[in-house]
């Protein structure tokens, strides 16, 4: 066994780990981090196939950003897990039924057939000087422009679309105006009273 | 030494390459940690000093042994682990954020030569990896099982998301400069002159790049996450003895880091100021240290002028301030680079 392939089993190994601790364990807040785990060992293995800017992408953005901004949220909600069991049996044959069909669907599409080694042969190993990240970039620049111009306008309606439902005006409430505050001057809150001494009778 | 060169050929080759690695870790973190130590009495010396006060003098002579007997009296004490406290997360809370402080100094270029690990996406590394360091602190507060803590993991979570956004924008500067990824290449094109360091073409992201720096240490005036006034000590309340330690290690260790990025990215690592004989037989090390210990007085300098921020101005200072700044600055280098005959100013 080679040094790569040790690598490879054992961050693979931590990565089904983690990611199956993310559906079975019942604290949120801990299945959170289990998938900050799966994620580090998934760049990990993208590192490992010299694909170094998407391994360092994944960790910067999923880890980075948008875990903590989840983690944010699951660690303010109140989980009652005795309530969370309730009515397991009920859902367990449509859930079972849903899990089994994405694994037949996952297997159909991602399976040998598509992404075998005679489909997708090992990378060369390039050297030193070969920048992965210059290379995607001149690929998503010229020949997928189109795409990746697309892909981008979509996010930005997801981006206002998710702010125009959080903006909700209530008549109530009061906002600070930064601008009045920085101008405000001492003459508009202080007033200075000049009045004789009074010496002691 | 005859003796022990047989001994060490007669290792293995890859037991040769992990040592001679685990070697210069062990170069890198020896002296960042005695820096940190140092660096908490240079703190406190600085701003006694601007408080007309004189500061710790007891320990040693003038004082220099104070930050070895703060180490050994934070190691004696007990830790206390709080009742309903999460016992794992509560310990690996300050390993964790520790862990990015040290981990970026694999990258970081202190000489031509001198660099742990000199790879192609360096600079995304460091972002990658810094990136990490928030959860030390969200874990710790969530894991305390104490209200304070827990709002100072809050606070400290959504600042660092926020201004973690402008100190990118603020890179991408740096990217369309110098057109490399790579951080001894970055340093390497402001060479010739301190005109040439990219500090004066990017002057607005080096601010932004510098006040985010600041808020993503959660140092003053941005350290609401403590902000012992209000939540008493924010999300390290309920540590003591050397866990607290870790979380304070942590902090200026990454002091120490943003200011040596700060150096490489803007103010040209190693390089001297002049391209002349008195200047350039100072070897590149001290002027890479002389950088550093600047940017990192001003950390200091700020500690001791400003007072905190509210809540509501750190984030409108983030959002509405730092990150449109960015954005209005790397348009204007795009326009400049590809549509003017100006492009010198920016590319190099």
């Amino acid at each position: 066994m080679t040094f790569e392939s040790l690598v490879f089993y054992f961050f693979s190994a931590v990565l089904l780990w983690s990611a199956a601790m993310v559906v079975t364990i019942r604290n949120p807040v801990k299945a959170a981090l289990f998938l900050v785990l799966a994620f580090v060992s998934a760049a990990s293995l993208w590192m490992l196939v010299e694909a170094e800017f998407l391994a360092i992408v994944l960790v910067l953005v999923y880890v980075g950003a948008v875990m903590v901004l989840f983690l944010f949220v699951v660690m303010m909600i109140d989980v009652n897990l005795a309530e969370l069991r309730q009515g397991f049996g009920d859902y367990l044959p449509l859930g079972g039924l849903v899990a089994v069909l994405m694994v037949v669907e996952m297997a159909i599409a991602v399976g040998p057939a598509q992404f075998g080694l005679h489909k997708v042969p090992i990378p060369a190993a390039l050297g030193s000087h070969y920048s992965n990240t210059r290379a995607l970039g001149e690929l998503l620049y010229t020949v997928y422009v189109y795409p990746f111009e697309v892909a981008a306008v979509i996010l930005l309606v997801a981006i206002i679309a998710a702010i125009a439902l959080t903006m909700r005006r209530r008549p109530d409430t009061k906002y600070q105006n930064p601008a009045q505050q920085v101008n405000v001057q001492a003459r508009d809150r202080l007033r200075i009273i000049k009045m004789p001494t009074e010496h002691k009778s | 030494m005859g003796s022990l060169g047989t001994l060490w050929v007669s290792f293995p080759a890859w037991s040769q390459i992990l040592l001679w690695d685990l070697l210069k870790i062990v170069a890198i973190v020896v002296p960042l940690m005695l820096s940190v130590a140092y660096l908490t009495f240079a703190e406190r010396k600085v701003i006694s000093y601007m408080q007309v006060r004189v500061g710790p003098n007891r320990v040693g002579p003038r004082g220099w042994l104070q930050p070895i007997a703060d180490a050994l009296k934070l190691l004696l004490k007990e830790i206390i682990v709080p009742t309903g406290a999460n016992k794992i997360l509560f310990v690996l809370a300050p390993v964790l954020a520790i862990m990015p402080a040290l981990v970026a100094w694999a990258v970081v270029p202190f000489t031509p030569s001198l660099v742990l690990a000199n790879v192609n996406a360096g600079l995304l590394f460091v972002l990658a990896v810094t990136s990490m360091g928030v959860y030390g602190v969200v874990i710790a507060g969530w894991a305390s099982n104490s209200k304070y803590a827990f709002l100072g993991s809050l606070r400290s979570a959504a600042q660092i998301v926020a201004y973690e956004i402008a100190m990118g924008f603020a890179l991408v500067g740096v990217l369309m400069a110098a057109g490399t990824l790579n951080l001894r290449k970055i340093t390497l094109a402001q060479s010739g002159g301190f005109w040439h360091w990219l500090f004066l073409p990017l002057f607005p992201l080096f601010i932004v790049y510098f006040i985010s720096g600041v808020a993503e240490t959660n140092r003053l005036p941005f350290d609401v996450a403590e902000g012992e006034s209000e939540i008493v000590a924010g999300f390290h309340v309920e540590y003591s003895g050397m866990t607290f330690a870790l979380f304070f290690l942590a902090e200026y260790a990454n002091m120490i880091l943003l200011s040596a990025l700060t150096t490489v990215l803007f103010l040209g690592g190693w390089l001297s100021p002049f391209d002349f004989a008195p200047f350039t037989w100072v070897p590149p090390f001290v002027w890479f240290l002389l950088k550093v210990s600047t940017v990192l007085f001003l950390y200091l300098w700020l500690r001791a002028t400003f007072p905190r921020y509210r809540y509501d101005q750190i984030m409108r200072l983030g959002w509405k301030v730092l990150i449109p700044v960015t954005l209005v600055w790397i348009g204007v280098m795009g326009v400049v680079i590809f549509f003017t005959p100006w492009a010198f100013l920016f590319y190099r």
